[in-house]
């Protein structure tokens, strides 16, 4: 078996998130982990009734930065790797992110997924403009990427 | 002798979320840049065409083609240079 990590997906879509789909991408004989986080948008922020997020990204650099994340994180361990960002208008239950990895053993999964899903809110190229149950909206203030996280100079 | 002036250049420059609101709601400017300018200097002709750009952070986060970048990052004609507003993904 080689050494190393793998990503078999790295999506933005608008589609609806098929999670069964993204969990059975990261399947191996090999690996007795898997492991499958899940974004959800929920019906309140700062105690503000929410009704739905419209998610924004620069798709083309999007893609390539859940590549080089999953890449980063992986390290030297074995791992299968599937992350999808949905963007558009979702409502309240809707899958926003999946994060679908599997190792040959527990701990590496749940460590590469934490890993992966804090990189992803420090330096994803996605911002999201909360719906609210009284008719207003607003941009959600997000996180400056920083330097250690994109490799910029400081 | 003959002198060869250098051809104009032009980046494409990508606005998104509220940065893009602050443009009037448009995606991308074609921005002309000097050669051999660097993203600092593309972002000052940009300021300078679009008024509302001075509500820009003094070093927004910036890509070049689509990676991560800084304000010293040299510019080719035809590049892609993108204004990220801090991220909110997940």
């Amino acid at each position: 078996m080689a050494a190393g990590g793998r990503i078999v997906r790295a999506r933005i879509t608008e589609d609806a998130i098929d999670v069964d789909d993204v969990l059975r991408a990261v399947a191996s004989p090999s690996h007795g982990a898997a492991l499958l986080f899940l974004g959800v948008v929920r019906d309140h922020n700062e105690g503000r009734a929410v009704r739905g997020i419209r998610y924004e990204a620069y798709r083309e650099m999007a893609e390539a930065e859940l590549r080089r994340i999953a890449g980063e994180t992986m390290g030297a361990a074995p791992a299968l790797v599937a992350l999808v960002h949905r963007v558009g208008e979702l409502a309240v239950g809707d899958v926003s992110l999946a994060v679908a990895v599997s190792t040959p053993h527990r701990a590496d999964s749940y460590a590469l997924s934490r890993d992966i899903l804090e990189a992803i809110k420090r330096r994803l190229p996605v911002w999201k403009r909360e719906l609210y149950a009284d008719g207003g909206e607003s941009w959600v203030g997000g996180v400056e990427p920083d330097a250690a996280a994109t490799g910029r100079r400081a | 002798m003959t002198t060869v002036s250098a051809p104009p250049a032009t980046v494409r420059l990508l606005l998104f979320a509220i940065y893009r609101e602050l443009a009037g709601g448009r995606g991308e400017l074609e921005v002309a840049i000097p050669p051999g300018a660097d993203v600092a200097a593309a972002l000052a002709a940009a300021r300078a065409r679009v008024p509302a750009f001075s509500r820009l952070p003094e070093r927004p986060a910036v890509a070049v083609n689509r990676v991560y970048a800084d304000l010293d990052t040299p510019l080719a004609d035809g590049d892609e240079l993108a204004l990220l507003p801090p991220v909110a993904g997940g």
